[in-house]
């Protein structure tokens, strides 16, 4: 559990940051919160030689609410997610889901960020900013380009982001008034990750559903959401559930866990429909 | 308040002595962070160790190649078996009568076996080292099924013992068996269940899983080459034992040892047991002549310390058609892992499993266990529990379940029917133990009575038409258990352990201002002994128990003693407590005769004085007397206070309890809610009424984790799934249900102040209750054995395979 040889770097701006990542390439990776790439360096499963820490970059903070657009800077923590009144009255599914992930240690550190660029398909966010339909800025050396987070997940742990991209902000548009929503997870225990878990919003414009830890990548499909559109239930969860692909681990059986995401899928649903008005 | 306007009641109350829930007096340095723990320990010039561990479970180790290692700065040596065989100690004795591999030698066992073991300057380089340390393995077939091990053409693991018949417990009927035992009667008992109006027949299997303290094992060894002393630090349970092992293996003369227990941070058996780290360590220190360090981190301590359970036990149980108890058969299949490195009595290579006839007066039973080698780590150890009884216990409870299903019964009416009676007490069981005190039909109704049973059952009745109904989707269960431990060993004429008899000690010094030291053989590892020793000293000698220091776990200065495990500190050295405070009050008495002038039969004590009897107002505190001892010449009196005992128990304790625990269950997920637990706790004499609070409450969270969802899971070839808290169940407080203690008081007839210990028994009562709940929900719908741990998926697979999900 001790992590091999590193250099760490603590750059203060996002330039600097990008420029570090241009340098050393490969061999850097970027630290946000630490709570999923230091386990990983502990069980020398990552083996960075450079940690460009990121915790003094100012542009990657703070959350704004303007217009009908949410951005998040990448390095506001899974706390902070919890703790922000506007953010909370304006999404209120992103605080839901939030306070599902891990304890409350591991979300003082923890990013929105880190959460979403790691690749895991065990993270909550990812799932959650398909169903909010999010965009991802990243910025290079270059500059900054957006990726829609629908298609930035490629496996467990590859994404659409370049070695020495730094992801920065994460936006989306506010829900309408009225929307109903939903976060459903079950875990086996306080500080694991979802055995299944369903995101679920229900609103005038339309209805949208995501998965979380049923497959490589976070689960979205076109059909489902078509369906629950159309205030088709059962069409929904029966397209959905044509999405997943769950392996078999110590949480159980791919049988058990194809059954259990139907479960949790129709519990979001209702909860999401009682909500919506 | 001056002395003058005390009541007696005041006096007592000062005391703090027995019964009273006086606050942990440890609890103030570990509240502040200011334990002091091995991996605290940091002496000068320390080197830091760290192993090679084997990713297979079964491999021929072709070569070692550390050159890489040792070119790396820092690193001062790498050990393996070659550089520890001159010295006879690349093998070490286990305290099963086994031997295990310090380093492999040849061959690799089990996945995180040590195969080398690096010393460098710091943590870091050591970790970085081992990285470098090349091994070349040569796949072996791996065996982690115990009945695939006794197939004839089954791979021999233990190369070393190959075609040696004779173990250490007796004959040997293949390669990878260690030994058979038997207890009872089989040929009556066979008879028993040949002739009985019914027999229920179950496999019953106690998964494998593991004590995972807080604090993960380690050491620091530190040889001193000019005085010629060796100083071993280590999270030990038994220090003593360790001190004399160590002599023994090490031919350092056994007074060049010293061996110190510091803090533990918990130890629920995984510290029992002699560890290749501390050997390699202390090879290490006397090969380098500086300190050697070394602490496993989780992984290793889930991995390759002494693991728990593990045992198959086929059971039968014959009854009469009115439910009384006929006879009782059981074969175990036990599974050690690599080497036997159980740590029982010698005599007990199964433990106290002979107890498995529980809390009911079965007349005839038969037991046979066979022990089995496999390619899992090695340990077997009692965790949270004496001698394998929580395995006799979760047993025993689901046995009488599965009889109870069978004869269409309740359970509560079944247990009741076949209780040993209080008037049958000193009992002797078919299985060969004399049971010391119990009433068990009291502590029953009190339970039953305190939950409402015929409520909670109507309760149930209703949910299941509802469930029928379509109208919830929630099962209730209702897990009831009756439980009887054996603790407190042992009488040194049937328990050691390698030859060293299991009594243990207390030595007391009084101080001449009246406040005392007392040391113990035993060792706290967060059970609260400097709490409640001197609160039984307190009542014994009348000093107030805030006034005495309890000291444990250095062999410099404590008595010989067999150390803290099996829920024997209280019932072996609380004994011995008990005594020696008893030869100090019986100095101190000739010493008051003395200062009053009066003969030593004409005073008589009074809970912290002696008073001349029928005159109450001539007295001498103990405060006084303790200042006399050292001032004055008395004649026929040494001087000082001072007082040793060593206690050999004439038997074992049977602490015992009544358990009620109440589950919804979610058949859908498989999500279980504990929503009531009721827990009554016999333990004798109650000593501090809120440390054997806590003591249940974090018995019964053990017992939650174990029967809902920690285990240790190997696959097919012998990889450990579970290695690290992710996937180990530790329950936080979020998962941690309320929980309602309660109690009866039925003392030992033996003990000095009728205490039985209780650390243990919510560990051994808790895993048949929840697991008994779990069942019990879907009994109605034919379900009669299911394995722990009964975690999400597994209850889903319950439920799915008897045809809830439509
Ligand atoms: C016990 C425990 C339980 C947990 N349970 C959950 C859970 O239930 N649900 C859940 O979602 N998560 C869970 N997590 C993970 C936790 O939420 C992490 O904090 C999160 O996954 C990563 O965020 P971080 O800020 O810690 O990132 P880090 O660990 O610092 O980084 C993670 C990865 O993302 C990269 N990265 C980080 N920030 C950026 C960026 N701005 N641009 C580009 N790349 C970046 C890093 O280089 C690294 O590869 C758990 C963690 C622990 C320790």
């Amino acid at each position: 559990m001790i992590p091999g040889v590193f250099e760490y770097h603590r750059p203060s701006t996002l330039t600097e940051a990008a420029g570090l990542l241009t340098r050393f390439g490969d061999e850097a990776r970027v630290l946000a919160g630490g709570h999923s790439l230091i386990p990983m360096m502990k069980l020398r499963m990552a083996n960075p030689e450079h940690l460009v820490d990121l915790q003094d970059v100012g542009e990657l903070k703070g959350i704004s609410i303007s217009g009908g657009e949410i951005s998040i800077g990448a390095m506001v923590t899974q706390h902070e997610l919890i703790d922000d009144k506007a953010l909370a009255t304006a999404v209120p599914i992103i605080r839901e889901a939030a306070l599902q992930i891990a304890d409350p240690q591991v979300r003082y550190v923890g990013t929105i960020g880190g959460n979403v660029a790691n690749g895991d398909p065990g993270n909550d966010m990812p799932g959650l900013m398909q169903c909010l339909n999010a965009t991802y800025e990243v910025a290079g050396e270059k500059g900054t380009r957006r990726i829609a987070a629908r298609e930035f997940y490629e496996g467990a742990y590859f994404t659409a982001l370049a070695d020495d991209e730094i992801l920065s902000r994460v936006i989306f548009p506010k829900p309408d008034a009225g929307t109903g929503y939903a976060y459903e997870k079950q875990k086996r225990k306080i500080g694991d990750y979802a055995t299944a878990a369903a995101a679920v919003m229900i609103g005038k414009a339309g209805a949208s559903i995501a998965m979380t830890n049923l497959g490589d990548t976070p689960v979205w499909s076109t059909e489902a959401n078509d369906a629950l559109t159309n205030g088709d239930v059962e069409g929904a969860v029966n397209a959905a559930m044509a999405a997943i692909n769950p392996a078999s681990d110590n949480r159980g059986p791919a049988e058990f866990k194809k059954h259990l995401a139907g479960v949790v899928l129709r519990r979001a649903i209702e909860r999401a429909q009682s909500r919506a008005s | 308040m001056t002395e003058a306007t005390q009541t007696r009641e005041d006096r007592a109350t000062a005391l703090k002595g027995l019964g009273t829930a006086r606050k942990r007096v440890e609890d103030v340095r570990f509240t502040q962070g200011k334990g002091n723990y091995v991996d605290d320990i940091k002496l000068d010039g320390m080197l830091f160790g760290d192993f090679v561990r084997s990713p297979y479970a079964h491999a021929k180790v072709v070569s070692i190649n550390a050159d890489a290692a040792r070119a790396l700065p820092g690193v001062v040596a790498v050990l393996t078996a070659a550089d520890l065989e001159p010295l006879g100690l690349h093998w070490m004795p286990t305290l099963a009568g086994d031997k295990q591999m310090v380093l492999a030698d040849g061959k690799v066992l089990f996945q995180g076996q040590e195969v080398a073991f690096v010393i460098a300057e710091d943590r870091y380089i050591a970790a970085d080292a081992v990285e470098l340390v090349e091994v070349e393995y040569e796949e072996l077939p791996v065996i982690v099924d115990p009945f695939k091990a006794l197939d004839a053409d089954a791979p021999v693991l233990r190369e070393d013992i190959r075609d040696q018949m004779e173990g250490a417990h007796g004959p040997r009927r293949h390669n990878n068996h260690i030994f058979t035992w038997e207890q009872g009667d089989k040929a009556a008992t066979e008879a028993v269940l040949a002739g009985a109006d019914v027999v229920a027949e179950e496999m019953i299997y106690y998964h494998r899983t593991h004590p995972c303290p807080l604090e993960t094992c380690g050491c620091v060894a530190s040889m001193d080459k000019v005085n010629d002393k060796l100083t071993l630090y280590g999270t030990f349970q038994a220090p003593h034992a360790v001190r004399t092992v160590a002599s023994l293996i090490s031919g350092i003369a056994e007074h060049n040892i010293r061996v110190i227990s510091p803090d533990i941070g918990g130890g629920f058996g995984n510290k029992v047991g002699v560890y290749p780290g501390y050997i390699c360590s202390v090879v290490a220190s006397i090969v380098t002549g500086k300190p050697v360090k070394w602490v496993e981190d989780r992984i290793e301590n889930l991995t390759s310390t002494a693991f728990a359970r593990d045992y198959w036990m086929k059971g039968k149980i014959a009854a009469t058609k009115d439910g009384k108890i006929t006879g009782l058969w059981c074969h175990t299949t036990a599974d050690h892992g690599a080497f036997d490195a159980c740590a029982d009595p010698t005599k007990f290579p199964a433990g106290f499993m002979n107890i498995c006839t529980g809390s009911y007066d079965i007349p005839t039973a038969y037991l046979s266990v066979d022990g089995v080698y496999t390619n899992k780590a090695p340990g077997g150890v009692a965790y949270r529990c004496s001698f394998r009884v929580t395995e006799a216990a979760y047993f025993i409870e689901r046995m009488i379940e599965v009889l109870a299903i069978k004869l269409g019964m309740d359970a509560a009416e079944l247990r009741r029917i076949n209780f040993i009676r209080a008037d049958q007490f000193p009992y002797q069981s078919a299985l060969g133990w004399e049971y010391d005190s119990g009433n068990y039909h009291a502590a029953w109704e009190k339970a039953m009575k305190a939950v409402d049973y015929e409520g909670l059952r109507a309760e149930q009745a209703k949910r299941l038409e509802d469930f029928k109904a379509g109208k919830t989707r929630k099962l209730m269960g209702i897990g009831l258990t009756h439980f009887t431990e054996i603790v407190g060993a042992g009488p040194v004429k049937n328990c050691d352990i390698l030859g060293l008899g299991m009594f243990d000690s207390c030595e007391i010094r009084i101080h001449p201002t009246g406040s005392a030291i007392a040391r113990l053989g035993t060792i706290s590892q967060g059970q609260g002994h400097a709490t409640t020793f001197a609160q039984i000293l307190a009542s014994e000698i009348g000093i107030p128990a805030d006034d005495i220091t309890v000291e444990e776990g250095d062999t410099d200065t404590a008595p010989y003693g067999l150390g803290t495990y099996g829920s024997r500190s209280t019932p072996v050295a609380g004994a011995a407590t008990a005594m020696a405070g008893r030869k100090i009050r019986a100095k101190a008495q000739m010493i008051a005769a003395y200062l009053l002038e009066v003969h030593d039969d004409d005073v008589e004590f009074d809970v912290d004085r002696f008073v001349v009897k029928g005159a109450p107002e001539r007295f001498k505190t103990m405060k006084e007397i303790a200042f006399a001892s050292y001032n004055q010449a008395i004649p026929g009196v040494e001087p000082g206070l001072e007082a040793v005992s060593y206690y050999d128990p004439p038997n074992m304790t049977y602490p015992f309890g009544a358990y009620v625990c109440v589950v919804d269950v979610d058949v859908d997920t498989g999500v279980t809610d504990i929503r009531q637990f009721y827990a009554l706790d016999d333990c004798g004499t109650r000593i501090n009424p809120m440390i054997i609070e806590g003591q249940v409450h974090g018995g019964l969270t053990e017992a939650l984790a174990i029967a809902m969802g920690q285990e240790m899971a190997y696959d097919e070839i012998g990889n450990v799934k579970t290695a690290t808290l992710m996937d180990f169940f530790w329950p936080s407080a979020w998962e941690t249900p309320n929980y309602r203690t309660d109690w009866t008081t039925t003392p030992s007839p033996h003990h000095p102040i009728g205490a039985k210990g209780v650390g243990e028994s919510p560990n051994v009562g808790g895993v048949p209750c929840f697991s008994n709940a779990v069942h019990d929900a879907f009994r109605p719908f034919g379900l009669t054995q299911t394995n722990m741990p009964h975690d999400h998926w597994r209850v889903w697979k319950v439920a799915h395979d008897l045809g809830l999900h439509g």
